[in-house]
């Protein structure tokens, strides 16, 4: 009875359309993530001096201690956007699909 | 001590947890601390009284394990915070922060990135997939009897290795907190939190987790604003001064020797990220939420949490190299009084005297008994719907005799905890919670997140990267120097490297993708046929468990 229903949804157009979009923005904002962290691990790794570095002459603010900060508020922004597109857009497509599933059970 | 406790978390590269672990274990029984017990008491109380409220709610299997699916996303937000931030998170991570300075606030960021990409990759297929237990996904359209077995040894054995270091870690510090006896406090925490999961199953440990939380962020955000106040919230002048008196001098903020080679970096970097996606319990958090849209939100919040905290942390850490190294009356014989961890608290006592000592005194404990109730339900919902209800009855199973067998399962563990902690305690066991996150990673992440994106995963495979991924991650913290020459006492260590998931993690991929396409059973080819539904309903959350129905 659901795998009839699983295969309605899945022949739906707006299913391979829910699943692109969603696909491409979670993969996009992973490799963001991922890229600048393991960048950064790479420079505490290869280049040190260089986060030690100040943003400006005579501040006791270095650039690794900004970047870190950047991160952590970048990071959380970017779960923020995840959570706000996923919450109204996927969601609102996925009960349309599930709708129309329904629909042609009638 | 406090360079022996850099060198060793910079060798082992672990988690701040090793950190207090390492520390405490060498710590002195203080003076009986009144202010701390009586405000842990007023905890105990308080969380008594909600266990005693939410054993009225918890009669089917879905209320013990998952709260009844019923925990809104903020709620399991601070919950998970909760669950993620321990003892060692607070007084481990600010003691690395006052002797290593930016090391400290490195370690953090990698604790806090995983997050993301739980979220991205993981948080809503969980919610769509799963019911009690992480097993439920990887066994969802494989061999239950056999690939459940292999899920639920995995998480016990994560389980074990966290309790473990945990167990011994607390006695450690309540010993040094509260001045009372090891045993004692390895007792007190071992039957609290059996009267918390028995009784309260994960209501219980879930309203725990959230009141450990607020308290954890309220104490140290007092302290943090009390001490960053003595330098007019100003970081130029706060780390003016810091540097000016630090040993490391200006070099505070280079990255230290602590990350210096980028194997272990690496490693230590994907240890932490994918650890965390495999720790059985915070993946069980995800099961009591509502739905896809509440996993989303939990980890909005709980990441907001951490990134906050974590920075909280970090100043107070910075703060403290002034107002608690600079004070001669927190140094015994030119060593910080009690231990490395023992900087936050100075730094309390010093910022707010003997009564947010005690508040944090009692903060410390009682994130303890918070993430010890979190990890034996993790366990005893592995032992009973993995094991009892699904292997051995194969779903024939009553609830009343699911959770009858998950409360003697939280108790043995809890006395298996007790039992370990005695044994353990002159024993370091900072290597534990590394081996914890390593097999973590090496076991349970990759099988999981296969089971939830390849379709040409099989039983075979699957077993294959489950068991190959525990195996090889074991022997190797096994043979590398934390256990074959600073436990067996061997000269030399026979593998170079102290974090296991650089190398366990690509080897339990690669077994589970060569066993999975050698497979070519019938079997097999039903499993790969599955994965069709299975993928809709993980995209759509259509057929997924919803909220208990009362």
């Amino acid at each position: 009875m659901s795998s009839v229903m699983y295969e309605r949804m899945r022949t739906n157009p707006k299913f391979q359309e829910l699943v692109r979009r969603r696909g491409r923005f979670a993969w996009t904002l992973a490799v963001v993530v991922l890229t600048m962290f393991y960048g950064f691990v790479m420079l505490v790794a290869f280049s040190p001096a260089s986060l030690g570095q100040p943003v400006a002459e005579g501040s006791m603010l270095t650039v690794g201690v900004a970047f870190e900060l950047f991160m952590f508020i970048f990071f959380w922004l970017l779960t923020a956007l995840y959570v706000r597109r996923a919450n109204s857009e996927f969601d609102g497509l996925t009960q349309e699909i599930v709708k129309e599933a329904w629909k042609e059970q009638k | 001590m406090m360079h022996k406790l850099i060198t060793t978390l910079g060798l082992l590269g672990l988690s701040a947890a090793a950190v207090a672990a390492d520390a405490v274990a060498q710590t002195e029984k203080q003076a009986t601390n009144w202010h701390a017990i009586i405000m842990f008491l007023i905890f105990v109380a308080l969380t008594m009284g909600i266990t005693y409220w939410a054993a009225n709610r918890t009669k089917t299997t879905a209320d013990f394990y998952t709260a009844g699916g019923g925990i809104t996303g903020f709620q399991n937000g601070l919950a998970i915070a909760g669950d993620y931030m321990s003892a060692a998170t607070l007084l481990g991570l600010t003691a690395m922060v006052y002797t290593q300075g930016y090391d400290g606030y490195i370690y953090m960021l990698a604790f806090f990135a995983g997050w993301p990409i739980i979220l991205f990759l993981m948080a809503e297929r969980l919610r769509n997939l799963g019911k009690f237990t992480f097993a439920d996904i990887t066994a969802y359209r494989l061999d239950q009897g056999k690939v459940r077995t292999m899920a639920a040894i995995s998480s016990l054995t994560v389980v074990c290795f966290y309790l473990l270091a945990q167990m011994v870690g607390a006695g450690q510090l309540i010993k040094l907190l509260f001045g009372l006896d090891y045993n004692i406090a390895i007792f007190a925490v071992g039957l609290l939190m059996m009267v918390y999961v028995t009784f309260g199953g994960m209501v219980a440990t879930t309203w725990v987790q959230i009141i450990k939380a607020c308290m954890l962020l309220t104490g140290g955000t007092l302290v943090m604003v009390l001490a960053f106040s003595q330098f007019g919230f100003s970081y130029q002048k706060l780390l003016e001064s810091a540097t000016a008196v630090h040993k490391l001098g200006p070099k505070l903020m280079y990255p230290g020797s602590l990350l210096a080679d980028p194997v272990t970096a690496i490693s230590l970097g994907l240890g932490l990220m994918f650890g965390t996606a495999g720790l059985p319990h915070i993946l069980m958090r995800f099961f009591t939420v509502t739905d896809a849209k509440q996993a989303r939100k939990s980890v909005l919040y709980a990441s907001g949490f951490v990134a906050y905290f974590f920075n909280v942390i970090f100043l107070m850490g910075l703060c403290a190299i002034l107002i608690v190294g600079q004070n001669p009356d927190f140094f015994t014989a030119g060593k910080l009084t009690g231990g490395g961890n023992m900087v936050a608290m100075h730094l309390a006592k010093a910022v707010g005297g003997n009564m947010l000592l005690g508040f944090l005194a009692a903060v410390a404990f009682a994130t303890i008994l918070a993430v010890v109730s979190g990890l034996a339900l993790a366990g005893a919902s592995a032992i009973s719907h993995d094991i009892y209800a699904r292997v051995i009855k194969k779903g024939t199973a009553t609830e009343a005799a699911e959770i009858r067998v998950s409360k003697i399962a939280t108790i043995c563990l809890g006395f298996v905890a007790i039992g370990l902690g005695i044994l353990f305690e002159k024993q370091n066991i900072a290597f534990m919670v590394g081996l914890a996150f390593g097999v973590a990673a090496a076991a349970n992440f990759p099988v999981l997140i296969l089971s939830m994106y390849w379709k040409g995963l099989t039983t075979r495979g699957a077993l294959w990267g489950g068991y190959g991924g525990l195996v090889s991650a074991v022997l190797f913290v096994f043979f590398s120097k934390s256990v074959w020459v600073d436990v067996i006492g061997n000269k030399a260590a026979l593998f170079p490297y102290t974090q296991p998931a650089l190398f366990a993690m690509p080897l339990a991929f690669l077994l589970a993708y060569v066993f999975s396409k050698t497979d070519s059973s019938v079997r097999a080819g039903k499993e790969i046929e599955a994965f069709e539904d299975q993928y809709v309903r993980a995209q759509t959350g259509y057929g997924a468990s919803g909220a208990a129905k009362h």
